[in-house]
């Protein structure tokens, strides 16, 4: 993996600190030029791999790559799926089933459950899992994506109900359908750790927040270093800068430092801040020789 | 160890189990449902003992507490098995659709010594914690009037239906989504002594609200006013947030951050400062053992633990505090039936107040 990846939080209003600034950067990217125009900043940075959720909007930019090859040799997505508010928003509205129904691209399974009711075969579950994951997977046909991540709001659902078997099932899935490895983002980087070890999936890539103040650490910065030293993993860092809340300096050298991590995961909508952070990067954090 | 059943296997109840599942304090004995799917890939998955009712739970298993998220209908009977049986309980929001009710469980529930909670979980956000905090030590001074809002993307269009889209079941915008802003009005200023004005507006559901607008009215004087929709695609989420306006400032806060303005005249408050003052989701958030989907949710689910297990013997969000947003709840409906109360005199004597199924003008 790059030492750097390109987040798309900032495309679409998330901001974990501030509902205002959320929203002034929201307006900013109404346009999908204003987020190609910040993608290719990113990219003329030498910052290639744009690590995204499966959002609607993501669409029109991998449409824009797969339309540019010759502008993007280099360019690499890592999407994170599913893009879990569509999916809750749906439950709400029309129930679990309804919402699953109204994903899936085969409603022949769905409907098949329902009347099997309380029969659930093993097959019947990995294909919703495998069939969900292709749909999401839809937009980035004929891009590169090495790496596919399943997002920290499914991770850590599964990983609290104890429902190991879907981690390998996806595990499985990412590997041989799409040549790829899985990626894990969780908010409990050392529970999560613990399981996939268990399940036998080893030296996992995870990204979880990685940061001086523990942020969104949950069981606390000490059980993370621990955890990070003692598993072998490939951690993607998030959260870095706490939203802001630690100096870029500070924040960057103190992750830099912490054993496991191979990457830093970071939005910004400034090509002077993708600079700025690329430099820091380049400064406290050397590429990678061999592990 | 805790020994802990879950009640309801929808969004809430799922979220609930994982949370409760990771403590490290507690064993999750018995999971709940009267659907077979949701319940049969848990128990084929996950190694929970899985049971079609409650009571089959509870005559099985030795429980020491129980979460219940199952429809708001259901509550009731389900409280009352909990409590008969001496179990603890934990209940989703609204408690009941009858704030006589609530307030008879409560009693209940007091008499058999047992610690109730319900999901109000915004009362263990930290910015709205920190609004508690400053309003209790008088930060503003008095506080004149108070504004709380929340606004989503739930119903979106006239389709759909689960009991969240019946207000029979407990569904609707009102109980649904207005509950936790009108939570935090209980909580910060008690229970109102009148409501007017309210508006139950229904923009795309059939058989429910999707707005709902009112003033409160309270002994000291204040007033509040609330204003929700969840038919609002401008938010990504639910966003919910809390103004107070006294005589010697003002304080804004939602899920993120708190800002504070304090003028010449505020007692000095630790550190604040006059003028503007912004508080950070990042300083005022205690961490949790375990994150789902926002602190919030994992804290209440620790309080209710702690409690349990006697560590903790000041409750937050028991029964009788619930009780007092369903009343205020019922005080809405009741409202929003008779309609606007002031009408233009001087042109014509008032006509009969038409009484739309839910207290919508035509």
């Amino acid at each position: 993996m790059d030492r750097l990846l390109f987040g798309d939080n900032q495309f679409f209003g998330v901001n974990h600190m501030s509902e205002e600034k959320a929203r002034a950067q929201a307006m900013r990217f109404q346009e999908i030029e204003a987020v190609i125009e910040v993608l290719d900043a990113a990219y003329d940075e030498g910052i290639t791999t744009f690590m995204c959720t499966t959002h609607d909007r993501i669409a029109q930019v991998a449409e824009h790559v797969r339309a540019n090859p010759d502008r993007y040799p280099d360019f690499v997505f890592s999407p994170g799926m599913p893009y879990a508010h569509k999916y809750a928003d749906a439950v709400t509205e029309a129930g679990m089933l309804g919402a699953l129904k109204r994903f899936m691209p085969e409603e022949g399974l769905v409907n098949a459950l329902v009347r099997g009711g309380k029969s659930v075969a093993t097959k019947d579950v990995e294909g919703i899992i495998t069939l969900l994951v292709d749909a999401e997977m839809a937009m980035f046909r004929g891009l590169r994506t090495p790496v596919i991540w399943l997002q920290n709001v499914v991770v850590d659902l599964l990983l609290g109900l104890g429902f190991v078997e879907a981690f390998n099932i996806f595990d499985r899935h990412v590997r041989e359908r799409y040549g790829a490895e899985p990626g894990f983002i969780t908010m409990n980087l050392p529970m999560l750790l613990d399981t996939l070890e268990a399940a036998g999936i080893h030296n996992p890539i995870v990204c979880s927040n990685i940061n001086k103040i523990g942020f969104r650490m949950s069981g606390g910065i000490e059980s993370y270093t621990r955890a990070l030293e003692e598993r072998p993993v490939r951690a993607v860092a998030m959260s870095v800068f706490a939203s802001g809340a630690i100096p870029p300096r500070e924040a960057i050298e103190w992750v830099a430092a912490q054993p496991g991590v191979e990457s830093i995961v970071f939005g910004a909508s400034s090509r002077a801040n993708i600079r700025s952070t690329r430099q820091l990067v380049d400064e406290l954090m050397p590429p990678l020789t061999a592990r | 160890m805790i020994r802990v059943a879950v009640v309801g296997l929808g969004k809430m109840g799922l979220s609930h189990l994982a949370m409760i599942r990771a403590h490290p304090n507690v064993e999750v004995v018995a999971v709940v449902d009267a659907t077979g799917y949701v319940l049969d890939v848990l128990g084929k998955y996950t190694g929970l003992r899985t049971f079609p009712d409650l009571d089959a739970a509870l005559s099985a298993v030795e429980v020491d507490a129980v979460i219940i998220a199952t429809p708001t209908r259901f509550h009731a009977p389900m409280v009352r098995s909990a409590i008969a049986r001496g179990v603890h309980v934990f209940c989703e929001k609204p408690l009941t659709l009858s704030a006589a009710e609530s307030v008879e469980l409560a009693s209940l529930a007091e008499q058999a010594g047992l610690v109730t909670q319900v999901g109000y979980h915004n009362r263990f956000v930290g910015a709205f914690r920190e609004v508690k905090r400053l309003l209790d030590v008088g930060a503003i001074g008095r506080v004149t009037h108070m504004q709380a809002e929340a606004y989503g993307p739930v119903v979106l269009k006239s389709k759909g239906s689960t009991w969240r889209s019946k207000r029979t079941e407990g569904g609707g915008c009102l109980y649904d989504y207005a509950a936790h802003p009108l939570d935090l009005l209980s909580w910060y200023a008690g229970a109102p002594r009148a409501v007017g004005g309210t508006v139950l507006g229904s923009v795309f559901s059939e058989d429910t609200e999707d707005e709902v607008f009112g003033t409160l009215f309270y002994d000291s004087g204040m007033h509040a006013q609330i204003s929700v929709s969840w038919s609002d695609e401008s938010f990504r989420k639910m966003t919910t947030r809390i103004t107070a306006i006294g005589t010697m400032g003002r304080i804004e806060a939602d899920r993120q951050e708190v800002r504070v303005y304090l003028r010449d005249q505020a007692p000095a408050l630790p550190g604040y400062e006059r003028g503007w003052n912004v508080k950070y989701t990042t300083e005022l958030t205690e961490p949790v053992w375990f994150y789902l989907r926002g602190e919030e949710y994992s804290a209440q689910l620790d309080h209710f633990v702690r409690r349990v297990s006697g560590e903790e013997t000041e409750g937050l969000n028991g029964f009788a505090s619930a009780a007092v947003t369903d009343r205020v709840l019922e005080l809405l409906t009741i409202d929003a039936e008779r309609g606007p109360t002031t009408t233009d005199a001087a042109a014509a004597p008032p006509p009969p107040v038409r009484r739309g199924r839910r207290g919508r003008r035509a």
